[in-house]
C-alpha cells in the first residue's frame, strides 16, 4: 500500500454484498454498521467489550463489533445476524432451536449467542455443552439463565443431519409449550428495541450529569454556549420543564427532577441536557460542557443519613426517613421469650444492577402536534402519566409507543429517557434520540436497595415457630421511586410462606445521596428471604430437626392464616413445593457426604429454601384491559398491551385469549401497548402480567367468543372456526355461519369486539398490617448443590432444583425460562453482584454471571390452581429468585459450617470467614 | 483527522515522529478507555505493518510479533514450557476479545492485572522496540514501568517479544482467580515454568505472579528455593512473597490476595509438574 492512509471509503463484504462506508477516523464497527449500513441487528450493550452483544464475524472469526475500528474491516468479510439469518444454514437451524428452546427472551443477546454459535458450528459441528459454554463466554445474556442457550446450540449441532424439524402446531391453548409468537424478529435480528426505531435524521442528546453525589452547581453561559458550538442546536435545562420538573411512580411521593435545579444528591443525576446533529454529538465532549461544581459532602450510608445532623435530603421527610411498614399479629416478644429455642442473626445486603444488556434508549418526535415517545419501557401508559405532568399537556396530546424491550427487571417502569427526548423533541421541533451509556444506565436508574436486616426467631421444641421480630432498613437512595412499595411488600412477606402466629415485621427506607433504589425483581423480598431462610436453617439445626422437614412442618396451609390474617382456603402450594424437592434433598445430601468423606480441598454442600409472593399491587387497585376485535375480513386481533420485556406476554396472554375465544392461538394478530390504540394493561411488575392481564384477557376471549355464539343461536360448546370473511359455528351436528363482511364496521375497524378490565380483589391493610393485600400467592422452594475450594473461597454451583407452585402453567417452556433465568439473577446476587456508586459502574467491574457460571436446572413445576387465576395460573416472575441467595448461603453452610451473613458471597469474604472460624476452634 | 494503516515499520516510525497519533492494535484496550468522550484525531493502525504478526522460532527463541492475537498464541503448535502462555491467552476476556487482542496491546496497556505478562516474565520475555533511532531489546520486567506506564520512548513502537527457550523438559502452567468464569479481571494470578529431573524433583522454577503488585513480578527467590523440591511438597514463605504489594479494591481485599496467590503457586506448580509426568 503506497498511501498509509485509508482511503476515506472503508470497503468490505457485509454479509453477501459488497459495501463502502466512509467513517470517521477509528468509528466503531458496531456504529458504522449499525447508523451508516443499517444493521441495526447489531445491538450495543457496553461499548467496552464486556457483553458482546455487537458479536460479529470478521473473516469468520467472532469479534465484538463495538471494539472494532471500521477501517480494519477494509478488504475483510463482515457477516451479521441478520445476514446469516437470511442464508446461513447453521444460523437458520440455530434460529429454530433457540425458538424451540426458549433460549431467546428479551432477543438482546440473541444476536450475539447465535452469531458466536454460527462461528462455533462451523468449527465443531457437533459440540458438547463445554464446547458452547467456551464459544459463548464473551455473551452476556440477563434474562435466560444460559441453560437453554447451550440446550439450543447442542441441538442445533445435533440436528445438522437431521431433517428440519418441525414443533406439533397445536392450537397453542393454555398448558402448552409453544414457541414465542414474537420469537422470530429475535433470532432474525429484525426485532427493534429502543435504539433501533430512531430516523435517519433525528438529533442526537446527551445528558450532563453530576460527578459528585452531591454537588452544588453553576450553568455557565448556555446561550452563548450553543452559539459558539457548531452542530449543537440547544441545551436543556430544569428551566425548560414547562410542566412540574417533578415525577415519580408513586405521586404521592414523586419527588424526583427531571434536571437537578441547585444541587443535586447522586452521582450521574442529571443537570442539563445537549441537543446537537449526530456528526456534532459524535465529536461531544462533555468536559467542554459549561458547567461549574462544588462537591459537598455526601452520605452514602443509612448510618450516615440517620445521624442527628445529617443533611435532610427531602423536606417533610425527617431524619430522611421516608417512609415505613409494619405488619404484626399475635405476640412476637411475649412468644419469642417463652420459645425453647431462639436464634438471632443481622443481615447486610448491597445495591444490585439490573443490568439488562439494552441501555435505556428512544426517540421523540411530534407527529401532528402531538408528542410521540418511542422508548423501551414496562410501562407504558405510567409513562404518559407522568408526562403529561412534566410537560404540562394534556394526556390526548401524548403517545407512548414502546419498543422491545432488552430486558427490565423493574427498573424500566420508572421514567429514563422519556422526558429528555420529550422535552428536546418540544425545544426543536424535531426527532430527537437518546440511548444511555451503560455507565449512565448504571449510575442513574434505579437498584435493588441494600437491606440491614435484623432477625430473631424462636420456636418450641417440637419445632412449630414462636415468635418471628424482624426488622429491616432499606437505603432507597436520593429518591423514592418503589421504595414506599419495597417498605409495604416486605414486613407482608418476611415470614416467608410460613405459619407464624406471633409476629411483627417493621420496615423503613432511608435516603441517602446514592442512586434511587427502586423496583428489582422481588421488591425487597429476596432480600428479607436471606434473613429468614437462613435463620430457618439455624433454627433447624438448634432444634435437630431435618431442615426440609422442620420447612414442611411449618408451611402454610389452605384455611391457615398468613401473618396478615388472610385465610387461603384453597391454592397455598408450599407444602407441594417443599415436598417435591424431598427425592433431591435425600439424594444430593448423601452425595455431598460421600464427597466430603475424605476431607478434600473442594467440599460440597447441599442448601434449600422457600419464598412466595403476591401477585399485583398489595392492597392497591390494579386493573388490567385487553381489547380484542375481529376485522371484516376474519382476520382477530388482540390489543395485547402487558408489555413483553422476555419474560413472555406476548405468547401467554394470547394463549389465554385464544383458550378463551377457542380458536388457535397462531390465529391471532397481535397489537402491541401503544398507548393510542391500545387499552391500559397495567405495568409489568409485581409478577402481575399473567394473572391481571391474563385474566382480562379471558375475561375479553369469553364475551367475543358469547357474542359470535349468541348472534348464531349455539350452545356454550360449540366450535368457532374462521374461514376467510365467514365465522363458522360448529353446534353439534349443526354448522352455523356468521358473514362478517355483512356486519357494521366500527371506527377501528371492528365488525365484532370486546374490552374487559380485571382487577384483583385485594383489600386495603389495617395499622398492624392486617387486611388482604393480595388475591393470589405464588410458591417457591429451591436446592442448590454447591462446590467451595476451602483455600480459595470460591464457590461454585453444581445444581439446582427450583419447584415453582404456578397454579397452571399457561407455557410451561417459558415458566422454565423464567425460573432458570431467575435462578441466574439470584446466584448473581448471592455470589458476585454489588453495584458501589462511582467504583462499579461498567460490566467489567460489575460483575453477573456468565454462562459458565450457571449450573444445570431441573425444574419442577407444581400446579395447585388458584381460584382467582385464569385456568388457575399464578404469577412467577419474581418468585423464581427469592430463594435462590438463602439455597446457596445454607449450601455454604452446609459445605463449610460457614453461615455467611452479607452478600455477595465473594471469594475474598467466604475466604476471611473461613479463617476466622478456623482461628476460633 | 486520519486513519492511518501503514504497511511497512517505517511508514509508521515515521508518521509518529511527526503526528500525535494514538496507536490502534486490536481496540480491545483503546475503547473501552473511551466510552464517553470523543475518539482521537488520529489513529495508528499497526496491524497491516509488514512483519508484526506472527509466531517464528528464530535461534533459540520464539519470537512473536507485536501485533499477534492472543488466539493465534493459543492455537500455536508451541513447546510445552508455552503452555502457561497459551493458558493466559485463554483467559484474556472471551473468544472476542482473543480473536482482536494482541498481544503487545497487552503489555502496552500495563495493567496490572493484564492476564499476559505474568506467562511472559516466566519466559524470560524481551520487548523488542523500534523508533527514529532504531531498534532496541529490553526486558519485560524493565518495560513496564507501573501501573499504564511503560518504557516505551517518543515515537517507539513495540515490534516483537523474544522468548528464549527454556530446558525442553519444561512445562508452563498458569492460574486465575476471578469471582465469575468468563470476561473476569483476575483477582490474583500466577504463571509458572517448571522442570523436573528424572526423581520427580524441581530442577527448573520460573515463577510470577500478577494482580499482587503495580507490575506483575517474578519470585526469584521463591524460584531458587523450588530447586529441588517435590511439587506436591513444596512450601510458599512470607519471605517469598515479601515483594508483592497488593491493593484492596472491588475484586478482593489485599490480605486475601496474599493468602489466596500462596495457593495458586503450590497449584500452578503441582499443574505443570503434573503435565511434565
Amino acid at each position: 500500500m503506497d498511501n498509509p492512509v485509508v482511503d476515506a471509503m472503508t470497503r468490505f463484504r457485509l454479509n453477501a454484498e459488497p459495501v463502502g462506508v466512509n467513517p470517521d477516523v477509528g468509528e466503531r464497527l458496531s456504529d458504522s454498521l449499525r447508523e451508516r449500513l443499517g444493521r441495526r441487528d447489531v445491538k450495543v450493550g457496553c461499548n467496552a467489550g464486556d457483553c458482546g452483544a455487537c458479536t460479529v464475524l470478521i473473516d469468520g472469526e467472532p469479534v465484538c463489533a463495538c471494539l472494532t475500528p471500521t477501517q480494519q474491516a477494509e478488504g475483510r468479510q463482515v457477516e451479521t445476524l441478520a445476514g446469516l439469518a437470511g442464508t446461513d444454514a447453521d444460523a437458520l437451524r440455530l434460529a429454530g432451536c433457540f425458538l424451540d428452546h426458549g433460549a431467546a427472551q428479551c432477543g438482546i443477546c440473541t444476536p450475539g449467542m447465535i452469531v458466536s454459535a454460527v462461528a462455533l458450528l462451523r468449527r465443531v459441528s457437533r459440540p458438547d455443552a463445554q464446547q458452547v459454554e467456551d464459544a459463548l463466554g464473551g455473551v452476556l445474556c440477563r434474562c435466560t439463565g444460559y441453560r437453554k442457550i447451550i440446550d439450543a446450540v447442542v441441538a442445533a449441532g445435533e440436528t445438522r443431519a437431521a431433517a428440519a424439524e418441525n414443533m406439533a402446531v397445536d392450537d397453542g391453548h393454555a398448558g402448552a409449550a409453544i414457541r414465542r409468537l414474537d420469537g422470530a424478529g429475535k433470532v432474525d435480528g429484525s426485532e427493534a428495541f429502543g435504539d433501533d426505531v430512531a430516523p435517519a435524521d433525528a438529533l442526537v442528546l446527551r445528558i450532563i450529569r453530576s460527578p459528585y453525589p452531591r454537588a452544588r452547581f453553576t450553568l455557565g453561559d448556555l446561550a452563548g454556549w450553543v452559539a459558539d458550538t457548531p452542530g449543537v442546536e440547544a441545551v436543556l435545562t430544569y428551566a425548560d420543564v414547562p410542566g412540574e420538573n417533578r415525577f415519580g411512580v408513586i405521586p404521592a411521593f414523586a419527588d424526583q427532577p427531571v434536571f437537578a435545579e441547585v444541587e443535586t444528591r447522586f452521582r450521574g443525576e442529571a443537570v442539563a441536557a445537549v441537543i446537537g446533529t449526530s456528526a456534532a454529538m459524535r465529536r461531544f465532549d462533555p468536559e467542554s460542557f459549561p458547567v461549574t461544581w462544588q462537591e459537598l459532602p455526601a452520605m452514602q450510608s443509612v448510618a450516615e443519613a440517620q445521624a442527628p445532623d445529617a443533611v435532610q435530603l427531602h423536606e417533610g421527610r425527617e431524619g430522611n426517613r421516608m417512609c415505613g411498614g409494619l405488619v404484626r399479629c399475635g405476640d412476637a416478644a411475649t412468644a419469642l421469650a417463652e420459645a425453647d429455642v431462639t436464634v438471632e442473626g443481622r443481615f447486610r445486603t448491597g445495591f444490585v444492577e439490573h443490568a439488562y444488556i439494552e441501555p435505556e434508549a428512544g426517540f421523540a418526535e411530534i407527529r401532528d402536534g402531538r408528542i410521540e415517545v418511542h422508548a423501551c419501557t414496562q410501562a407504558p401508559v405510567m409513562d404518559l402519566d407522568a408526562l403529561e405532568i412534566i410537560l404540562g399537556m394534556s394526556r390526548n396530546d401524548i403517545r407512548i409507543v414502546p419498543t422491545g424491550v432488552g430486558g427490565g427487571f423493574g427498573s424500566k417502569l420508572d421514567l429514563s429517557v422519556q422526558p429528555y427526548l420529550a422535552l428536546a423533541a418540544l425545544k426543536t421541533g424535531r426527532p430527537v434520540r437518546l440511548t444511555y451509556s451503560r455507565t449512565e444506565s448504571m449510575q442513574s436508574t434505579t437498584k435493588r436497595h441494600p437491606a440491614e436486616i435484623t432477625l430473631k426467631i424462636g420456636a418450641d421444641k417440637d419445632g412449630r415457630i414462636k415468635g418471628f421480630d424482624f426488622r429491616g432498613v432499606f437505603n432507597t437512595g436520593a429518591y423514592a421511586s418503589w421504595g414506599p412499595t419495597v417498605a409495604n411488600r416486605v414486613p407482608v412477606h418476611a415470614s416467608g410462606p410460613y405459619r407464624i402466629t406471633d409476629y411483627r415485621a417493621e420496615s423503613a427506607g432511608i435516603h441517602t445521596h446514592c442512586p434511587p433504589a427502586g423496583a428489582f425483581r422481588g421488591f425487597g423480598v429476596p432480600q428479607s428471604a436471606i434473613a429468614q431462610e437462613s435463620l430457618f436453617d439455624e433454627l433447624a439445626d438448634r432444634l435437630g430437626m431435618d431442615r426440609l422437614e422442620f420447612r414442611i412442618l411449618n408451611a402454610l396451609k389452605n384455611g391457615v392464616p398468613t401473618v396478615c390474617g388472610q385465610v387461603f382456603e384453597q391454592g397455598v402450594g408450599i407444602g407441594a413445593c417443599l415436598e417435591a424437592l424431598r427425592p433431591a434433598w435425600h439424594a444430593e445430601r448423601a452425595a455431598a457426604r460421600a464427597h466430603n468423606a475424605g476431607d478434600p480441598k473442594f467440599r460440597r454442600g447441599v442448601g434449600i429454601a422457600a419464598g412466595w409472593y403476591g401477585c399485583g399491587n398489595t392492597s392497591l387497585p390494579n386493573p388490567s384491559t385487553i381489547k380484542a376485535g375481529i376485522r371484516p375480513d376474519g382476520s382477530v386481533v388482540l390489543h395485547q398491551g402487558a408489555m413483553d420485556i422476555g419474560q413472555g406476554a406476548n405468547t401467554v396472554v394470547p394463549q389465554i385469549f385464544a383458550t378463551a375465544l377457542g380458536v388457535p392461538v397462531h390465529l391471532l394478530t397481535l397489537i402491541g401497548a401503544d398507548t393510542d390504540v391500545t387499552p391500559d394493561a397495567g405495568k409489568t411488575s409485581a409478577s402481575r402480567q399473567t394473572y391481571v392481564s391474563g385474566n382480562a384477557a379471558r375475561l375479553a376471549g369469553e364475551v367475543l367468543r358469547g357474542d359470535i355464539l349468541k348472534r348464531v343461536n349455539a350452545g356454550d360448546e360449540a366450535r368457532i372456526e374462521f374461514a376467510g370473511e365467514d365465522i363458522r359455528v360448529i353446534d353439534g351436528n349443526v354448522a352455523h355461519e356468521l358473514d362478517l363482511a355483512g356486519l357494521p364496521v366500527d371506527a377501528e375497524g371492528y365488525v365484532l369486539r370486546a374490552e374487559e378490565t380485571y382487577d384483583p380483589p385485594a383489600r386495603a391493610l389495617d395499622e398492624n398490617g392486617q387486611g388482604v393485600p393480595y388475591a393470589q400467592f405464588g410458591y417457591a422452594a429451591h436446592l442448590a448443590v454447591v462446590e467451595v475450594d476451602i483455600a480459595l473461597g470460591t464457590v461454585k454451583p453444581l445444581k439446582f432444583v427450583a419447584a415453582h407452585d404456578v397454579g397452571k402453567a399457561i407455557n410451561p417452556m417459558l415458566v422454565e425460562g423464567q425460573v432458570q433465568g431467575g435462578i441466574a439473577q439470584g446466584l448473581g446476587m448471592a455470589l458476585m453482584e454489588e453495584y458501589l456508586p462511582g467504583r462499579t459502574e461498567n460490566l467489567h467491574d460489575y460483575l453477573i454471571p456468565t454462562i459458565g457460571d450457571m449450573p444445570p436446572v431441573e425444574t419442577l413445576i407444581i400446579e395447585e390452581p388458584d381460584a382467582h387465576g385464569p385456568y388457575g395460573a399464578k404469577g412467577l416472575g419474581e418468585h423464581v429468585l427469592i430463594p435462590t441467595a438463602p439455597a446457596l448461603l445454607n449450601a455454604i453452610k452446609d459445605a463449610t459450617g460457614i453461615r455467611l451473613t452479607e452478600v455477595p458471597a465473594t471469594p475474598a469474604r467466604l475466604r476471611a470467614a473461613i479463617k476466622e472460624a478456623a482461628h476460633a476452634q | 483527522m486520519s486513519y492511518f494503516v501503514p504497511t511497512e515499520l517505517g511508514e509508521a516510525i515515521g508518521l509518529m515522529a511527526v503526528r500525535d497519533v494514538n496507536i490502534v492494535a486490536g481496540g480491545t484496550d483503546f475503547y473501552p478507555s473511551r466510552v464517553s468522550g470523543p475518539l482521537p484525531d488520529d489513529i495508528l493502525d499497526v496491524t497491516r505493518i509488514s512483519g508484526l504478526t506472527g509466531i517464528t522460532r528464530v535461534g533459540d527463541g520464539i519470537r512473536i510479533g507485536a501485533a499477534t492475537r492472543w488466539s493465534d498464541i493459543v492455537h500455536a503448535d508451541l513447546p510445552a514450557a508455552f503452555a502457561g502462555l497459551q493458558a493466559a491467552g485463554r483467559e484474556v476476556g472471551s473468544l472476542q476479545i482473543q480473536n482482536a487482542g494482541t498481544i503487545a496491546g497487552n503489555i502496552c496497556n500495563a495493567s496490572p492485572a493484564a492476564d499476559g505478562v505474568p506467562p511472559l516474565l516466566t519466559l524470560g520475555a524481551k520487548v523488542e522496540l523500534a523508533g527514529p533511532d532504531g531498534t532496541r531489546q529490553m526486558p519485560l520486567a524493565s518495560f513496564i514501568k507501573g501501573p499504564r506506564q511503560t518504557a516505551l520512548r517518543a515515537a517507539e513502537l513495540v515490534t516483537a517479544l523474544h522468548l528464549p527457550l527454556p530446558p525442553s523438559h519444561a512445562r508452563g502452567a498458569f492460574e486465575k482467580l476471578g469471582s465469575r468464569k468468563y470476561l473476569v479481571i483476575s483477582i490474583t494470578m500466577t504463571a509458572v515454568v517448571i522442570g523436573c529431573d528424572a526423581s520427580g524433583r524441581i530442577d527448573f522454577a520460573r515463577v510470577a505472579v500478577g494482580a499482587c503488585s503495580p507490575v506483575a513480578l517474578r519470585l526469584t527467590a521463591l524460584e531458587d528455593d523450588l530447586l529441588g523440591q517435590i511439587p506436591d511438597a513444596i512450601v510458599v514463605e512470607p519471605h517469598h512473597l515479601a515483594e508483592l504489594a497488593p491493593i484492596s479494591d472491588v475484586r478482593a481485599d489485599a490480605a486475601f490476595r496474599m493468602e489466596a496467590v500462596g495457593e495458586q503457586i503450590r497449584r500452578a506448580v503441582c499443574k505443570a509438574a503434573d503435565a511434565n509426568g
